[in-house]
């Protein structure tokens, strides 16, 4: 946690109201997002209660599974949520832009479906989900299957378990859990694992008594707000649940409808506060570099549906070597954008990152221009920057910053002043050394001027691709080999998926 | 009888070679205790390998370490032809290296393949291509090295011979990584934990002695670091001492530098508090210890140094502390007052480093928890076995309550090999041996 959030915590403890902590939006929000707020069965695992799901706040759809135990009804619940969300899904298919990369014209999606689930649980959930749908099979599949899938369901377990996977690139917004959207633009007076209570976040950001509302109860002993799931609180399954599926289960007339009606007295109140969190989020600007992140959400959306349309196996169990290496690697480069996209998007992130010695903003106060030696000499040009920071520098060190063009330039510290360790302004003189176009003088606009407000980054803006990793077959031996040449009793190959999975163990 | 340090260090190192030269598994493990003479096991058989006429590719870690390396090697061997592969980045080597006729530099392998020996960072090996393998690879600093860079470079070579030690920092990600953690290849563990589960039957060696640590340390290092992998020191008690020229003038710094100077270990110890990371306290404590040191003369007498000892300059001292911003400010405290050319840096960037005396600042002084982070066995391990005479340890007081009140409490994950000792217990074993010698200020 930064410097300044810990301040921010603490000046909410101290006011009583949740701080900002961003002053744009850093995160896409799409304007048509699928919210999905879902309920489990305490004490199995992917039993689903019921789920409150639906793009349009007033007309949410309930789905309930009425006793969660009986397979039949599970895969009933299952089928209806395939029914709703995978054509929400799909509308985004088929209206394609074509993009350039590498010299190739290549489709990409438009725009992509985003699903908002409450909170990071939520996320855990649909990759719990997708990964019971995935390997099921149904009838048409392998007319021999015992018990047959209902005939979507499997696919809508491919999306959710391609959309979990998704989540975990940091930056990504294809799955997003409405309070770590909220955690990251608000700073509340309570732990980050309090803040996981969507209720009480938002009674922190809009005001209210937040222990109210995650404790308070009325005279029955119920929540007044309850938990965002997909866990429900034990005094509703206790005193309201268990009693109305022991009638179910006795086949009484109406008791499902009552289960209907306690399930939705649950979820409601969580798909509101979702929708409340996406109002209050948009009334945020969305940061300059949000859409050239959604944009890898659009390829990433792409590239799996035509994973569908080639006819490919579902996402295996288990990650390969080199699948694992991958994703890693592109998720460190994407947690080191996100870094660095956020702070140069809004000056209250770049703030946290100059106090930690990152970053420094100051003022011109000299430009000397000098070229490089060689056959061929650049400009070179040194720039006197007076600042308050105090910016961990040596000489050697490079710093980049942002042109007017959108361009990255970069410079290499000469020298900081020789007050550089004592109080007051600091002077550092830094030698530009690129952005300034192919030229023997600078291009318009790539030199600063004295009295210029400039601000220089510690660390690049964009990450560095790695370098190519083997493809499976050529896994060296230091890794076992290739997936399928492993030898019996060595160490187990990552599984390819199962063609004719009939169970589906957890 | 047991052998001597020399003859214990020389047989584990003939044993190494001939796995390496003659032996038909195709990688070797060595671990190596700090100061074990790793690099010198690293330059000698990287030249066995060459007068053998195998064609040798060397992978270590950092720009840094290549340099040192090939540096060693080729003074070693003025007349070995050595490739150095470097990046394209401006400065991409240290200009040592020009000294050496017989090392060849470029940025592109073509240049260099012919060579007997070439040399990079794992980065930059994995952009190699098209070239035909190795027939053999020497992967140094081998624990540092994360699964998947070793994935990228594994496909260069035939044969290997992995050194590293394993009691240092662990590789880390930046993301989370929990989704692969019990996979033999995680990406995000060690080069070492993935190879050697995948290849159970490799030959794992030893070295047995360390050069650097000084007889006072050796025990307590091996102990609480490695305690089902002992080693032992070099040197005899007293073969190293440390004489302080001026008197003492009494105080806190001056007392715990003598018994530093008396028993190789000390601890200063501020009264309990919790602060901030960079505790304005315990930075000028550590400031005020290093700048008594220089104005006392230490003399350190060793088995190198000529009769009269060699002077303990600054060159010759180290800080060292956990997180970036401590060492900023300490250095800024040392330049207030008047002291440079000391090493001030965190243990990542201490690491495989040598200095005569080192003064640490305690990963857990001041804090109010123990997280992970500060509690890794590797970081203290690395801190507290940088030097060859003393180590003077400044923390605020209260670490032994605070490490009872957190316990580690980290997940245990089916498939992932438990580290001994965890990072609580290492902790302790320090403590308990400095509260002895322990200054209160």
């Amino acid at each position: 946690m930064s410097l300044l959030t810990t301040l921010a915590r603490a000046e909410a403890v101290r006011a009583g109201r949740a701080q900002p902590v961003a002053t744009v939006r850093h995160r896409h929000l799409s304007g048509r997002p699928l919210v999905l707020v879902p309920l489990t069965a305490a004490g199995e695992a992917a039993a689903p209660l019921g789920a409150m799901v639906g793009t349009d706040r007033d007309a949410p759809v309930l789905l309930t599974v009425r006793q969660p135990r009986d397979r039949d009804l599970r895969f009933g619940f299952l089928a209806r949520l395939a029914d709703v969300v995978l054509p929400y899904l799909e509308s985004y298919a088929d209206d394609v832009d074509t993009e350039l990369r590498k010299g190739e014209e290549l489709e990409v999606c438009a725009d992509a479906p985003q699903i908002l689930v409450p909170s990071v649980p939520g996320v855990d959930y649909v990759r719990l989900l997708g990964r019971s749908m995935r390997f099921r099979r149904t009838a048409e599949e392998d007319p021999d299957t015992p018990f047959p899938a209902p005939p979507r369901v499997p696919l809508l377990g491919r999306w959710l378990t391609h959309y979990a996977e998704r989540a975990r690139t940091p930056g990504s917004s294809l799955l997003l859990a409405m309070t770590e959207l909220l955690g990251r633009h608000w700073a509340t007076g309570q732990s980050q694992l309090e803040d996981q209570h969507l209720g009480a976040l938002l009674a922190w950001i809009r005001g209210g008594d937040p222990e109210e509302v995650e404790r308070g109860r009325d005279a029955s002993g119920q929540l007044l707000t309850p938990p965002a799931g997909p866990a429900t609180d034990p005094a509703f399954d206790n005193r309201l649940l268990a009693k109305a599926t022991a009638r179910f289960d006795a086949g009484i007339p109406g008791s499902g409808d009552e289960i209907d009606a306690l399930l939705a007295s649950q979820l409601r109140p969580t798909w509101d506060a979702v929708w409340e969190g996406v109002t209050l989020l948009r009334e945020l600007a969305p940061g300059t570099r949000v859409p050239d992140r959604w944009t890898g959400d659009r390829w990433s959306y792409t590239g799996h549906r035509d994973r569908l349309r080639a006819g490919e196996p579902p996402q295996p169990r288990r990650d390969d070597a080199t699948t694992a290496a991958r994703k890693l690697a592109s998720r460190e480069r994407a947690q080191a954008e996100l870094a660095a996209g956020e702070a140069l998007d809004d000056p209250l992130v770049m703030a946290s990152r100059r106090l930690a010695g990152e970053a420094f903003a100051g003022t011109v106060t000299g430009v000397e221009m000098a070229m490089s030696e060689g056959r061929s000499p650049r400009p070179r040009p040194l720039v006197v920057l007076e600042t308050d920071d105090e910016p961990y520098l040596d000489p050697g060190v490079k710093a980049h910053r942002v042109l007017a063009t959108g361009k990255t330039q970069t410079a290499e510290v000469v020298e900081t002043g020789a007050d550089a360790d004592g109080p007051g302004p600091r002077t550092v003189v830094l030698r530009l050394t690129s952005g300034m176009g192919r030229g023997k003088t600078p291009e318009e606009g790539s030199l600063p001027e004295p009295g210029d407000a400039l601000c220089f980054t510690l660390f690049e803006h964009t990450a560095r691709s790695g370098a190519k990793l083997p493809d499976p077959d050529d896994t060296p031996w230091t890794h076992g080999g290739p997936p399928s040449a492993a030898p019996a009793d060595g160490p187990r190959p990552a599984e390819a998926p199962d063609p004719v999975t009939a169970e589906d163990f957890l | 009888m047991t052998p001597t340090p020399g003859d214990a260090a020389t047989r584990a190192t003939d044993e190494i070679l001939a796995d390496t030269l003659h032996g038909t598994a195709r990688g070797v493990v060595v671990d190596s205790p700090p100061g074990a003479g790793k690099s010198t096991l690293v330059v000698r058989a990287a030249r066995e390998l060459a007068a053998a006429g195998r064609r040798l590719m060397i992978v270590a870690q950092t720009n840094a370490q290549v340099d040192d390396l090939v540096d060693r090697l080729a003074t070693a061997d003025p007349g070995l032809p050595v490739g150095r592969l470097h990046s394209s980045d401006p400065h991409p080597y240290d200009r040592v290296l020009d000294r050496h006729a017989a090392v060849r530099k470029s940025a592109k392998i073509g240049d260099l393949a012919e060579l007997p020996i070439v040399v990079s960072t794992a980065a930059k090996w994995a952009w190699v291509k098209d070239v035909d393998p190795w027939q053999h690879a020497i992967v140094d600093e081998a624990y540092q090295m994360r699964s998947d860079q070793l994935l990228a470079v594994g496909r260069l070579f035939e044969r290997a011979l992995f050194v590293g030690d394993p009691g240092q920092l662990d590789p880390f990600a930046i993301v989370g990584s929990e989704q692969w953690a019990g996979l033999t290849y995680d990406p995000s563990t060690s080069a070492v934990t993935t190879l050697l589960a995948h290849n159970p039957g490799l030959p794992q060696r030893r070295l047995p002695v360390s050069w650097r640590l000084p007889h006072s340390a050796a025990r307590l290092v091996s102990d609480a670091f490695y305690p089902y992998t002992a080693f032992r020191s070099g040197t005899g008690p007293g073969d190293r001492r440390l004489a302080l020229t001026a008197a003492s003038d009494g105080g806190a710094a001056d007392r715990v530098l003598d018994i530093a100077a008396e028993t190789g270990w000390g601890l200063l110890e501020l009264p309990p508090q919790h602060t901030p990371r960079t505790d304005p306290e315990a930075v000028t404590a550590v400031a005020g210890v290093v700048r008594r040191l220089l104005e006392r003369g230490a003399v350190a007498h060793s088995e190198r140094s000529a009769d009269g000892g060699e002077p303990v300059g600054p060159d010759r001292i180290a800080v060292g502390t956990a997180h970036r911003d401590q060492a900023a400010a300490i250095r800024a405290a040392l330049a207030a007052l008047g002291v440079r050319g000391v090493t001030v840096d965190t243990a990542n960037r201490l690491q495989g480093r040598e200095f005569d005396v080192t003064v640490v600042l305690h990963p857990l002084s001041g804090r109010p928890d123990a997280t992970a982070f500060h509690l890794e066995t590797g970081r203290l391990c690395v801190l507290t076995s940088r030097h060859r005479h003393a180590c003077v340890v400044v923390s605020r007081a209260g670490i032994p309550e605070l490490l009872d009140e957190y316990p580690s409490a980290e997940p245990v994950r089916l498939g992932v090999e438990v580290k001994f000792p965890d990072g609580w217990e290492a902790h302790q074993a320090v403590l308990a041996h400095l509260a002895e010698l322990r200054v209160r200020m």
